[in-house]
């Protein structure tokens, strides 16, 4: 019993890192409509600027500064050249500009920064403490912690800010938000403003977690059965989403996992959201659209 | 009502996609305080007469390509939706177009957002839609779609409001609702135009209620207004009577021939 807990506790810490990657993804697409495939890159970029910053003896906090006001600048730069010469484009256009997006992200963070491989350390021992009688790792319990940080700083913003709530009003219906005087590139920045803080986050957390690197970027495919799980459009589902892939995906290595001679990790999180298509196509939370008959 | 025209339309031609000509030559104006309504078929080009005006017709890949439309004599065309926001010129979309997953009082705050509103200001103007839409009072806290279609208009026109326009281009307001929330609607449109000085210009498949309401009328057929005069003047024509009411004094139309216009110009 004490392993079954284990077991899920380590599962679900391990799914706020999935939720963090997710969300950065949901905030986009719920005001652009666009499924922003650069996410990783721009995840990538913030982790390799973080930790080459702090290689060459900048601090810590001087670091985090800088890394932050280049993802303010990636953000405006891609409302400004990206998005808003492609407005009103069909979304399968957006689309592709993202995808082209992350090769030119990761190309600069590559010409900028070189190749190699750098550990990153943000001084939080990985090692297991003991809790109630099972052991939970510290650095998952950090991550954890600065995960639901995060999470309640946009709740905050979107229910109590103007900013927040013309975000809201964009993502519910983007002509209606023209038609009011809302203007639309403001909200786009800072949307991809915030989006870039969230990869600054969970950059930092997944980079010290598997090592700088450029297949850092492909944390982002995780965040996929995430959000089809969840919803595309739901903050909430983007967390449960990862909670429960993060839980579900620990769970089958260790219990069906022998069946199939192990190693079932890697692609669990897949099938389970490709079932779960079948049956609830919009997610948990999915948007079920109010609609009066 | 001094006369000088608030909104000038001046033989505007419209084209969606490069490809689609929706207005060949269409013009129009409005007096300051004047209700003036858009009359005519489906697709003869009254939404797209609103959306010229408060600068819509980008989000739908259309664009104005001859012509002009004036506000207080300032040419409008450049202006993005928001700056005509500002400027006082607003526009109630057709089909309500509320924020459903936002509350009542929530939709009502986003009008504002442009206008910077807090505190006690803000508690002001939304005191002020309460004043003239009593029936969102007790809706205030509920996600506006859950709210009835009465209700939604209501919203929208209030969320216009919280803006302060001094003209509102109203796209079928009437759509699917019961006679009497019509009435209601109007009446309220009414008030806003002789108490407040706003002005307003209405595009309607209802002819029978907006000829009652409105001070001046277009009728709109294929891009181009082809008939226009006082309201009541218009509603006395045997021709529209006819082709908008239903009611034909004289059952004997003469047909006419397809792509010809139906009215022509009054003698």
């Amino acid at each position: 019993m004490d392993f079954l807990l284990e077991v899920l506790v380590g599962g679900l810490l391990s799914g706020v890192m999935y939720s963090l990657v997710a969300i950065g993804f949901v905030l986009i697409y719920k005001t652009s409509g666009v499924l922003n495939f650069a996410q990783g890159a721009q995840l990538l970029f913030a982790a390799l600027t973080f930790v080459s910053l702090v290689e060459r003896e900048v601090p810590f906090v001087a670091a985090l500064a800088i890394t932050l006001g280049a993802m303010v600048v990636i953000g405006l730069a891609i409302e400004r050249f990206v998005l808003r010469p492609l407005v009103n484009q069909p979304p399968i256009t957006l689309f592709m500009a993202t995808l082209g997006l992350s090769y030119v992200i990761e190309g600069a963070s590559q010409l900028l920064w070189g190749a190699q491989v750098h550990g990153l350390d943000l001084g939080i021992d990985d090692a297991p403490i003991e809790a109630a009688g099972i052991f939970i790792s510290q650095f998952d319990l950090f991550a954890a912690g600065i995960a639901g940080a995060m999470v309640l700083a946009l709740v905050l913003f979107f229910r109590k800010t103007r900013t927040g709530l013309a975000f809201r009003a964009v993502a519910d219906d983007q002509v209606a938000a023209l038609s009011v005087g809302i203007r639309l590139p403001r909200v786009w920045v800072a949307v991809w403003i915030a989006a870039g803080v969230v990869a600054l986050v969970s950059g930092l957390l997944w980079g010290a977690r598997l090592g700088v690197q450029f297949s850092l970027s492909l944390v982002v495919l995780k965040a996929l059965p995430v959000l089809v799980l969840g919803g595309f459009d739901s903050v909430a589902g983007a967390i449960v989403g990862g909670l429960l892939i993060g839980a579900a995906e620990k769970l089958a290595e260790v219990y069906i996992g022998p069946l199939f001679g192990g190693g079932i990790e890697g692609w669990f999180a897949y099938v389970a959201a490709l079932a779960f298509l079948l049956v609830r196509p919009s997610g948990l939370f999915g948007q079920k659209l109010v609609e009066r008959v | 009502m001094t006369g000088t025209p608030l909104l000038v339309v001046d033989d505007i031609e419209v084209v969606y996609q490069q490809a689609i000509l929706a207005l060949r030559g269409l013009s129009l104006s409005v007096d300051a305080g004047q209700a003036v309504t858009l009359l005519g078929a489906n697709g003869a080009g009254k939404s797209t007469a609103l959306k010229a005006v408060s600068n819509l017709l980008r989000a739908e890949r259309g664009r104005v390509t001859r012509g002009r439309v004036l506000f207080e004599g300032q040419d409008i065309g450049r202006l993005d939706t928001a700056d005509l926001v500002e400027a006082g010129v607003i526009q109630v979309l057709e089909g309500r177009h509320c924020f459903p997953q936002l509350t009542v009082e929530e939709n009502l705050i986003s009008g504002a957002v442009s206008r910077r509103l807090r505190g006690r200001a803000l508690r002001a103007a939304l005191d002020r839609v309460y004043d003239l839409f009593p029936r969102l009072v007790p809706k205030r806290g509920i996600n506006a779609g859950y709210t009835s279609g009465g209700e939604q208009q209501m919203l929208a026109i209030g969320r216009a409001l919280m803006a302060r326009p001094r003209l509102i281009a109203l796209d079928e307001p009437s759509m699917g609702l019961a006679p009497l929330v019509v009435e209601e609607i109007f009446d309220i449109l009414h008030r806003l135009r002789d108490e407040e000085g706003i002005s307003l210009l209405i595009a309607e498949q209802n002819a029978a209620v907006a000829l009652r309401h409105a001070d001046h009328a277009y009728i709109v057929e294929n891009g181009r207004a082809v008939v226009d005069g006082p309201a009541a003047d218009i509603a006395a024509r045997p021709d529209v009577r006819d082709l908008y009411f239903g009611l034909s004094a004289s059952s004997e139309r003469t047909p006419h021939a397809p792509g010809a216009p139906v009215l022509t110009e009054s003698p």
